[in-house]
């Protein structure tokens, strides 16, 4: 790594920063400025850019991700009730917590590599999402879902003296409410330090390696190095990302749910992370920010605000119009989230950074004669 | 992504990048400062209109449900605002409704998918209130998920009316401040079943519990339990099945050899759909068991569900809130304007959430305000009647309506496709009543009412 790169490394980060911590004003005119969306923005992208640590490095595909993410919301949850509201003894516990999770089904799993492999951690999330639905009910309250109550005991709150009556205590940074606006600029912080601490992988000796077993593992096993310890911490620490995130979760809205394990939630990420581009740093957040904003935007048109917006349409057509628009949006968004995914898979391999990247080659070819060794490299 | 960062910095640069980076610091200034001021969350002041909350499922096992409950708050809004027939406008005694709006402002709305996942409701309620900036939500179609919701209603200082919920949790364990439920629930359905069910089967009965695995089933499976063995009937087993199961064969086969003559399917919606198909395939229906028939009964009933288990309902028990096919005149002035604005009656999800959507306006207009905590105690106490379920009571110590309750049977002979279920008794409301501390309802708190600001 020499000098101009680390200089360049500094400022994608200060530009993630400011990219991030502005998204309540570039937002706006997308009509996704509120503090909700904002957070789950900054939450699936965590989970997501952790996630990438293992699956754009490595080239390991975890189909069973959810299950940390879901760890991390009963953990943080857990640490609510019997510890205290304030969000960053949830937060360390959860991380620790999923980390030894992950830990365990990484330790099992890596036997294997390739679909196996995927096979493997799906079928351990299943699990995870079947304990935490039945057997396991008085840990997780199974279907509804574990939830704060006045009877909890709050030890370190109570030791504090700190107490709400007879309403429910909110979730806080040393006072600071977890809701709304404060609970989003919390998320980004965390998110940007997610993201430098990426960063340093991706540029490190470690993150070198792990790109070598994704090259070619056989080959990396015959220069007589053992793969698996690398796999395995970065297995751990892209486990720790997501317990971190379900957290975040718990922090800015104290639920945790089973459905957060299921496989579904587990395919998500997946989808995340390809459809950013796979591999780079900032395609995971991108990818999930787009999959969000389509599951909470897109969904919620309904016919009225389809009219609404089809307002400039003659009437006589307009019915029509709203009708076949009306498919793709509503409850009809996965239709318009599978075609966008196929068309990225096919077109675009890398994902949107690909496109990003093709864009950018075509103007630099065009106004100078640089060498286009800079714009393309697979990182961004 | 980067730019090139050799570049000098002229005035010009310097002046633009101090503005912007102005700009970003001020921002988080400029988007909290509507926080405060307000005197309550969402107030829409001196605005035209006012906005409401419709949270249903509209996809997963309760989507049938949900789609009838997005029909119903339709038709509200639209009588709400003065147009079309009035439906049980007309009706309701005592009532401050207008006809023009709720306090003068027009009625408008928002939907959303709960995709009966407590994470997706929450998530949808969060964007009704954070971005579209409701003053009421409203919705259910699983008590899983109205408890969820209603959790984060009290959070955010929002009025929750609920729709169909049914677990006896919501106005128990997990009451709220903020949250008000005109549906019926669990211990009510196993209140009135109970004496219908030993005219009809006798003392002796051996009843096996197939039950949907959340707080719904849950509480249901308990009152039922407790009422039946009140009339001297046993419990074989109960045995838990995951919601949206699909298919329930395994679970079935079971009962055959269990030595139960009864089967009680704690089961709603799609899942009932199609765990009785399965139980009636599997002939349990033709089975003698201890000298007996065997009988199944379902104890929350609809009458979608029973349109979407066709012929297998007939003869087959069960409780419901509210049937098109009562006589009084709010019942009928609300079949008439449903049937006329959609060609066929509403379900019983349909009546509570239209009923909710009209007794909120009333609360408002009786406050005077949209402010959660004087529509609430507007709502705590308050005895209404006309609304198709006779004289009716929001208790005001827990947030739950007291009213009659209707025993019913799948029809033996239908006159239409919606001549399903035929109402065998309405059991008054003195005999499904309950004391607030009664043990399936412990444990609780409403908490004080939150208005978010």
């Amino acid at each position: 790594m020499n000098r101009i790169s680390a200089v360049s490394d500094w400022i994608l980060l200060v530009v993630f920063a400011a990219v991030i911590l502005t998204m309540p004003v570039w937002l706006a005119p997308f009509g996704a400025d509120y503090p909700d969306l904002m957070q789950k923005f900054a939450i699936y992208g965590l989970f997501a850019i952790g996630f990438n640590i293992l699956f754009g490095l490595t080239g390991y595909l975890s189909f069973g991700h959810a299950a940390f993410l879901g760890v991390g919301s009963y953990t943080a949850v857990w640490s609510m009730k019997l510890l205290t509201m304030n969000v960053l003894p949830a937060a360390f516990l959860s991380v620790f917590v999923a980390g030894a999770f992950a830990f365990v089904i990484g330790f099992i799993s890596l036997r294997r590599s390739g679909i196996y492999f995927s096979i493997l951690t799906l079928a351990f999330a299943q699990m995870s999402y079947n304990l935490a639905y039945s057997v396991l009910t008085p840990i997780t309250n199974g279907e509804t879902g574990l939830q704060l109550s006045l009877s909890d005991p709050r030890v370190v709150d109570a030791m504090a003296g700190i107490s709400t009556g007879r309403s429910l205590p909110s979730t806080n940074l040393f006072g600071v409410k977890m809701s709304g606006l404060p609970g989003f600029y919390f998320c980004a912080v965390v998110l940007i330090i997610g993201f430098f601490i990426s960063l340093r992988i991706f540029r490190s000796p470690f993150g070198t390696m792990l790109k070598g077993i994704k090259s070619n593992q056989t080959r990396m096993a015959y220069t007589g190095l053992n793969t698996r310890p690398y796999l395995i911490w970065a297995f751990v620490i892209s486990g720790m990302y997501a317990g971190l995130a379900g957290a975040l979760m718990a922090a800015t809205d104290p639920l945790a749910g089973a459905e957060r394990m299921q496989w579904t939630a587990s395919g998500e990420v997946v989808l995340m992370t390809i459809l950013g581009g796979a591999g780079t740093l900032i395609g995971p957040m991108l990818g999930a920010s787009l999959i969000k904003y389509f599951e909470n935007i897109f969904s919620a048109f309904n016919d009225q605000t389809l009219n609404q917006i089809f307002d400039f349409v003659p009437d006589s057509i307009r019915g029509y119009v709203v009708e076949l628009v009306s498919l793709f949006v509503g409850d009809g968004w996965h239709l318009t989230l599978g075609l966008l995914f196929m068309i990225t898979v096919i077109f675009l391999p890398g994902g949107i950074m690909e496109g990003f990247r093709r864009i950018g080659g075509l103007f630099s070819r065009k106004k100078s004669n640089t060498p286009s060794s800079g714009a393309v490299s697979d990182q961004p | 992504m980067s730019k090139n960062p050799t570049n000098n910095w002229s005035r010009r640069d310097v002046l633009k990048a101090s503005a912007a980076s102005t700009a970003i610091a001020g921002a988080p200034m400029f988007f909290s400062r509507h926080a405060y001021g307000a005197d309550f969350l969402n107030n829409p002041g001196d605005s035209g209109t006012v906005t409401l909350g419709f949270n249903v499922p509209q996809s997963g096992a309760y989507a049938d449900e949900g789609a009838d409950e997005l029909r119903a708050y339709k038709l509200a809004v639209k009588h709400l605002n003065g147009e079309g027939d009035g439906g049980m406008m007309n009706t309701l005694q005592p009532s401050a409704l207008k006809g023009n709006g709720i306090l003068g402002k027009k009625v408008e709305y928002v939907t959303g998918d709960t995709q009966t996942k407590s994470d997706a409701a929450r998530a949808s309620a969060k964007r009704m209130i954070e971005k579209d900036g409701v003053v009421m939500v409203t919705g259910g179609s699983s008590s899983g998920v109205a408890i969820a919701v209603q959790g984060l209603c009290q959070d955010a200082g929002i009025i929750f009316m609920a729709g169909l919920t049914h677990s006896n949790d919501t106005t128990g364990k997990d009451k709220k401040a903020n949250g008000f439920r005109h549906f019926f629930n669990a211990y009510m359905s196993g209140a009135a079943l109970g004496p219908v069910l030993e005219k009809e089967y006798g003392k002796e009965r051996n009843a096996y519990h197939l039950t949907a695995d959340y707080t719904w089933g849950w509480t249901q499976e308990a009152s039922i339990q407790a009422s039946t063995e009140n009339i001297g009937w046993s419990t074989a087993e109960k045995v838990m099945t995951p919601v949206g199961a699909g298919d329930f064969s395994q679970y079935i086969t079971p009962i055959l050899n269990s030595g139960a003559d009864t089967l009680i399917l704690n089961h709603y919606g799609k899942d009932m759909i199609n765990s009785l198909t399965q139980a009636i395939q599997f002939g349990l229906k033709d089975k003698q068991v201890n000298g007996k028939d065997f009988q199944i009964i379902v104890p929350l009933y609809s009458r979608l569900m029973a349109q979407g288990a066709g012929e297998n309902v007939k003869g087959i028990f069960g409780s419901t809130n509210w049937h098109w096919s009562l006589s009084d005149a709010g019942s009928q002035a609300f079949v008439k304007s449903f049937g006329q604005e959609y060609g066929f009656p509403p379900s019983q999800a349909a009546h509570t959430c239209y009923v909710q959507t009209l007794l909120y306006a009333d609360a408002c207009e009786r406050a005077g305000t949209f402010e959660p905590c004087a529509v609430g105690a507007s709502l705590e106490g308050h005895k209404f009647d006309g609304l198709g379920n006779g004289p009716t009571e929001y208790r005001a110590e827990d947030h739950q309506c007291f009213k009659d309750v209707l025993v019913v049977k799948g029809n033996d002979n239908p006159t239409s496709q919606f001549d399903l279920l035929e109402v065998v008794e309405v059991t008054p409301r003195a005999q499904v009543e309950y004391a607030v501390d009664h043990p399936m309802f412990a444990g609780g708190d409403l908490g004080s009412c939150n208005n978010g600001a």
